[in-house]
């Protein structure tokens, strides 16, 4: 019982970070239909925000957490400014190519600038964990929870109630009508890029701390968000936590009780099993086509 | 401007190749293909750190066979795919007489059918699975400890330790599945209850729920098969999980200096298998080369971390010049032959090759020394057992 208690609670957690990881993918992939490799760089990048400016510039860890997100917005514009601008209507095969090629400067350049030595960035929570009876959890991941789901509801609430968000999502459902309805539609571009980078160095910034930070660290946090995204339907901020929530379960549970060596493939069996019965997705919202 | 350019670049490939031709008169090329990208980064940098130091020291002693040593080495990115292309590379393009890699346990078994299409030995410096000297391959000349000799330089300390169930979490490769495998059949041997066997992705970095099945299985003891990047993590979420077993890592990959540095307090009262104990230089079998190589290691700044994986480089490389030496030649079939009769001084130990697999077409396997390190108190200490 204390074992099953104990997964489930594990899934709670890495659920919250699945989501997070999640969101930030879905308005790139899912909004703006970029096929976007760079994410789990950002998320790198992220981490390495959040080493430089904790442990090298020893700035505090909250307001660091808050910087390496400002951080992460600003690399999200300028890739999007030098490469993306550029690539406005071109087809989505030549835009994976190029964000393809960005992943591989970016992963190179980290482990140039950092060696591949991984490395630990020191957190202010007790170390030790939090204890009720036969379960426990390191106040770390209790933060990291809590703070995912604050940037969860905050992206929520920015991409349906406000007139950024409504502008964003007229964007990207058809740009010609947009424009002329007087929406800038090149910063909204810019705009949702940087949105979904910074939180993509959120979750960086918010996990460097709980594992350790490498130049490969952003490959399986990227495998992970798409997987995700797919899962909860496309450019759903909604669709996108659930999901992450449901990866997280059917991990934490398919390697409790059936094989951890299965663990990550998983959420990718679950994927097909989903795909075959709603084919966009869990969540999907209804769109035009052509 | 772009007139210019055309004649520059080939000049500038003239140039090039003038050179090139000129250096391979006079130097012997060995090929070193290692992780310098991808996964096992950290570990392969260190490998070929330790390589470039034993081909400086040849080269100041007069090299071999009257000629300078010149490394080639190669990054095959910790894919087995692309260490398959760094070993064509080397032996066509380079025709590299004798290789040096290639870290992992997957990467060299991927390499390995290459050696024997191509006829050239390769020295194995790190990998344990034992699969790769008992497949028939005659090219494979491995100087690290199997996974079957670990288990067994183990053997006595199970009864001095007190193992009385244990678990096992290792990574789900050749390298893991290998280790967990030999130690199972050890400690089963020993009278040992062997609880739960957890795997994990090589690159996974949440082991919450394998650990939290752990716990439920009420071991005593977790024998964990990873590099260091996962042994850190493991260590990190089993204190917070609450996880109070005794934690042995077996494989010799996992640097327990770094894991003080960012583990802390989580790596206090683990047990560490190395095959070069760098605290205590003086325990090894030659004290006098593994300080020098030490202290060639710390003069050039290299991470001290990484003295526990440089070794083998410094080693193979020690190896690969040795079988040069007494093959006459820079050829590899004489290499081969020869590398049989070598006698190197190294700090693995008295490194020499017995015979392991099928007959006709045995690989060379040298018998390094396993040792059992414990964190205390943030130092690393030799066990009181």
């Amino acid at each position: 019982m204390g074992e099953l208690v104990q997964h489930l609670l594990n899934a709670t957690i890495l659920g919250g970070t699945y989501a997070l990881l999640g969101i930030g993918l879905t308005l790139i992939f899912g909004i703006m239909r970029v096929v976007n490799f760079t994410h789990g760089e950002l998320y790198a990048f992220g981490a390495y925000c959040m080493y430089a400016l904790a442990m090298l510039l020893g700035v505090n860890f909250f307001v660091a957490l808050v910087l390496a997100m400002i951080l992460g917005a600003a690399l999200g514009a300028v890739l999007e400014i030098v490469l993306l601008s550029r690539l406005r209507g071109a087809d989505i095969d030549t835009t994976m190519l190029v964000m393809i090629g960005a992943w591989i400067v970016m992963q190179n350049t980290e482990q140039l600038v950092w060696s591949g030595v991984a490395l630990s960035i020191a957190n202010p929570f007790p170390a030790d964990p939090l204890v009720m009876g036969p379960l426990s959890v390191s106040w770390n991941r209790v933060f990291v929870f809590a703070a995912a789901l604050l940037l969860i509801a905050g992206t929520y609430h920015l991409v349906n109630r406000t007139r950024l968000g409504k502008a964003m999502r007229a964007t990207f459902q058809d740009r010609d009508t947009a424009a002329l309805m007087g929406i800038r539609i090149d910063r909204i571009h810019t705009a949702t890029f940087a949105l979904g980078s910074s939180l993509a160095a959120a979750a960086g910034a918010l996990l460097g701390p709980v594992f350790v930070v490498a130049p490969t660290m952003g490959d399986l946090a990227a495998s992970k968000a798409f997987a995700i995204v797919i899962l909860g339907g496309l450019g759903s901020v909604t669709g996108a936590t659930l999901g992450g929530f449901i990866l997280a379960f059917v991990e934490e549970i398919g390697a409790g009780y059936i094989s951890s060596g299965y663990r990550d493939a998983m959420g990718f069996l679950l994927i097909i099993l989903i795909l075959l019965v709603r084919p966009t997705g869990l969540f999907a919202q209804k769109e035009r086509i052509g | 401007m772009r007139k210019l350019i055309g004649p520059i670049a080939t000049a500038a490939i003239l140039a090039g190749s003038l050179a090139t031709g000129a250096v391979a008169q006079e130097t012997i090329k060995i090929g070193v293909t290692q992780p310098l990208t991808g996964a096992f980064a950290a570990s392969g940098n260190y490998v070929a750190q330790g390589a470039k130091i034993a081909e400086d020291e040849i080269n100041k002693a007069g090299g071999v066979l009257g000629k300078k040593i010149q490394l080639i080495i190669e990054d095959n990115k910790s894919n087995p795919t692309e260490a398959v292309s760094t070993v064509e590379k080397l032996i066509e393009k380079d025709k590299v007489p004798v290789l040096m890699g290639a870290w992992s346990s997957t990467l060299t078994l991927a390499v390995m059918p290459k050696l024997q299409e191509y006829r050239v030995p390769m020295v194995v410096e790190t990998s344990s699975s034992g699969k790769i000297t008992t497949s028939g391959n005659p090219y494979i000349f491995r100087i690290s400890p199997t996974s079957e000799m670990e288990a067994k330089a183990f053997q006595p300390l199970v009864a001095k330790m007190g193992i009385k169930k244990a678990d096992f979490l290792y990574t789900n490769n050749d390298f893991g599945i290998g280790s967990g495998a030999e130690y199972a059949k050890m400690l089963k041997a020993n009278g040992v209850k062997i609880g739960v066997m957890e795997t994990m992705d090589p690159k996974a970095t949440d082991f919450s729920a394998q650990l939290a099945k752990i716990k439920a299985a009420g071991g005593d003891t977790l024998f964990v098969t990873t590099a260091v990047e996962q042994l850190t993590l493991i260590l990190k979420q089993a204190k917070e999980q609450q996880l109070k077993v005794r934690i042995v890592s077996c494989g010799g990959s996992n640097s327990p200096d770094q894991l003080i540095e960012q583990a802390g307090a989580a790596a206090n009262g683990s047990y560490h298998t190395t095959f070069f104990p760098p605290w205590f230089p003086e325990v090894t079998k030659n004290p006098d080369v593994s300080k020098r190589y030490m202290a060639e290691w710390k003069k050039r700044g290299h991470n001290v971390g990484g003295l526990t994986e440089g070794y083998r480089g410094y080693d193979g490389i020690y190896v690969a010049v040795a079988g040069i030496k007494a093959a006459g030649k820079a050829d590899p079939e004489a290499i081969r032959k020869a590398l049989w009769g070598v006698h190197v001084k190294g700090v693995y130990g008295d490194i020499s090759f017995m015979k392991q697999g099928p007959a006709g077409k045995e690989s060379g396997q040298n018998v390094p020394t396993v040792y059992l390190v414990e964190i205390k108190d943030g130092k690393v200490v030799k066990t009181s057992f």
